[in-house]
């Protein structure tokens, strides 16, 4: 059977969700290799084994801490040397699409970005892309080379599937590119302690209605009753009332949870753009004109100061 | 020396507009307005900001783009830049993100550089990788999405915010750097800048001038093919209520009935 590589996206060994679901679509097309590199790579071999990956490839080196991007192009393409893969898989955060897209080149193929869906196809694998803000949605495939194709967070369930997982060694010699740009500093994010934006099953967002920094209490409290990650709009972010890493649209991030909570929002295109794929989508504005009330399953038209609290505390009666 | 800054620019379709596939597939160019990508606004005027701090600098706007694209060139020239590069020929048409990298770093090789800027990523096409492409062919350091971004001594420095960190970035020139939207409220052309803009130079070059056989490009050279597209359904029209003192519990009601709660 054919093997497909899938690039590991990970925090010190700790697998991010995103990469366990490319092992659940890995495997409509073959047998799943996974690529993990830089400090912990060995450590991630349990979670991957356990969704499917055959073989984990690892390598680590300061180079991938310490300069940006080409250190893993290059590991990536000592894998596809070494394996000859169907496909190569990679998560669409923004460096994945950067790793994906060079690889693509130095390879000869084409490359796909943001795929919402992936099918195995007679002339091999067809991405699903949702495009011009989720308006329309086509059907895509490499038809040069090997497949690169990157995924969006939440396209496909994660699915136990143990496989052997078995931990080999990668060979990666360093291109002249490789130390071009490097990194002088790095400030971690901190954590809320709420689920990944991106990755959650509920957003809770608010938006220019929130009125001020204080207010976001208001959607903190309803996120953290249904076990949300909390999302801002641009007007909110611009404003200084919530950090940009919580943006939700066109150019923060792109979610797709089970569940999108808009509060105090109006729905622009760029907004949207970020969230149109969302399974179920509820609002709450006092304005009954407002955009975002023609993508809603359920909407209040009301002021967010009074439903948001309402909402929140039956939220809590009701899981006691 | 003259520090020689080059900056991308596509022409879109309004975002705010009706947008939609032509018949063989491509991005329906003629119903929808088009304009310079919002996004690639940043781009100029981060280099117009690096121009005006250094002590000899040159601004080159690049579209690859069809007839059209002029007006995105016009706009950036009169934000401020020196002057502008149209590449365009029939034979684009199609053209997909390996083919487009292919074209730009030919026409940013023959315009000659220090440090190209482009933007975060297109409003359609969205991919956000062109810069990296570039950047591989052109075999120079990538400085991508920044958030912040200097130039000083032939050392670029900048910011990128990531999903895990934030990394402090440096390279050497020549270098490809890429601007995100906070970087910085793009400046308004002044009505001098729009009548200074008529009169600064447009180049136009075609595939032959950057040495590219025509198989290499368009619908027929690209790597990547959309099989179909179908628009979207629009979404069955929800329920709606008015809150009258109950909204959050009507809401909550709809939640537990969807088992969110
Ligand atoms: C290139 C580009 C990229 C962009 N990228 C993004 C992006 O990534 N994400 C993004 O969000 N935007 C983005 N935007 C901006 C976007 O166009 C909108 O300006 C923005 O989304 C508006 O945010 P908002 O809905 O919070 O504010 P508004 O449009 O001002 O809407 C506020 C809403 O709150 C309601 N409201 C006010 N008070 C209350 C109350 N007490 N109770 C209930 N409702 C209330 C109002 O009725 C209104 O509908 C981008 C724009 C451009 C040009
Ligand atoms: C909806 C849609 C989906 C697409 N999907 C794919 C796909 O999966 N794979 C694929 O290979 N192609 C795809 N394409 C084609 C691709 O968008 C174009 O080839 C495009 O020129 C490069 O990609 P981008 O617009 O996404 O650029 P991005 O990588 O998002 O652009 C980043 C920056 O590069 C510069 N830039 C990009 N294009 C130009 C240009 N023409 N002239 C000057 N500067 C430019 C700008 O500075 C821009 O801000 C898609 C197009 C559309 C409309």
């Amino acid at each position: 059977m054919a093997e497909v590589l899938v690039y590991v996206d990970h925090v010190d060994g700790a697998v991010r969700k995103p990469t366990l679901e490319l092992l659940t679509l890995a495997r409509r097309l073959g047998e799943p290799v996974a690529v993990a590199l830089g400090n912990g790579a060995a450590d991630t071999a349990a979670a991957l084994a356990e969704h499917g990956a055959v073989k984990v490839l690892t390598h680590d080196a300061s180079e991938y801490a310490d300069y940006l991007v080409v250190p893993k192009v290059d590991a990536l393409q000592a894998a596809h040397e070494a394996v000859s893969p169907a496909a190569v898989l990679v998560p669409s955060s923004a460096e994945g699409k950067e790793i994906a897209a060079r690889l693509a080149l130095r390879i000869g193929s084409g490359i796909i970005t943001d795929a919402v869906d992936l099918e195995a196809g007679d002339e091999g694998p067809v991405a699903t892309q949702s495009v011009f803000a989720a308006s329309y949605s086509t059907k895509t495939r490499v038809i040069k080379g090997t497949p690169v194709i990157t995924v969006k967070p939440n396209s496909a369930a994660v699915e136990a599937a143990p496989a052997a997982g078995a931990v080999e060694a990668l060979s990666v010699s360093f291109s002249a590119q490789a130390t071009g740009t490097k990194v002088t500093g790095r400030t971690p994010r901190e954590s809320t302690g709420r689920p990944e934006l991106t990755e959650a099953a509920i957003v809770v967002s608010g938006g220019r209605g929130v009125n001020g920094a204080d207010n976001f209490a208001i959607i903190e409290a309803l996120a953290d009753s249904l076990g949300a990650a909390v999302g801002a709009s641009r007007a909110a972010v611009d404003a200084g009332w919530y950090p940009h890493t919580n943006q939700v649209g066109q150019t923060g991030k792109s979610v797709s949870p089970q569940l999108y909570i808009a509060n105090g929002i109006s729905g622009a295109i760029q907004h949207r753009a970020g969230m149109q794929t969302s399974k179920t989508i509820v609002a709450v504005n006092k304005d009954a004109e407002a955009p975002i009330f023609e993508l809603v399953d359920f909407g209040v038209v009301g002021d967010l100061f009074d439903v948001v609290p309402q909402l929140t505390d039956e939220v809590k009666a009701r899981k006691g | 020396m003259s520090l020689r800054i080059v900056v991308t620019v596509k022409y879109v379709p309004d975002a705010t507009g009706d947008r939609h596939f032509a018949d063989d597939l491509t991005v329906d160019r003629d119903d929808v307005d088009g304009l310079l990508s919002e996004l690639d606004e940043y781009a100029v005027e981060q280099a117009l900001q690096i121009a005006e701090n250094a002590d000899d600098a040159e601004v080159t706007v690049l579209t690859v783009g069809p007839e059209d694209a002029k007006d995105a060139l016009r706009k950036a020239l009169s934000m401020g830049a020196d002057k502008a590069i149209h590449v365009e020929d029939d034979d684009l048409h199609g053209t997909d993100a390996i083919g487009t990298s292919l074209v730009l770093a030919k026409a940013i090789e023959k315009a000659g550089y220090d440090l190209v800027i482009s933007g975060m990523a297109s409003t359609d096409g969205t991919m956000g990788v062109v810069p990296a492409l570039v950047a591989e062919r052109l075999g120079v350091p990538q400085v991508t999405l920044l958030s912040e971004v200097s130039v000083e001594d032939g050392v670029v420095t900048g910011r990128r915010d990531g999903d895990a960190a934030s990394e402090q970035l440096q390279a050497q020139l020549p270098a490809i750097v890429s601007v995100t939207d906070q970087s910085g409220e793009a400046r308004y052309p002044s009505f001098k800048g729009i009548m200074a803009a008529k009169k600064k130079p447009v180049e136009s070059w075609d595939l032959s001038d950057l040495d590219i056989e025509a198989e290499e490009v368009g619908l027929d050279g690209a790597f990547t093919k959309v099989e179909t597209a179908t628009e979207r359904p629009a979404r069955t029209a929800g329920t709606i209520v008015k809150d009258e003192g109950e909204g959050g519990k009507q809401l909550a009601e709809f939640l537990a009935g969807q088992k969110f709660i």
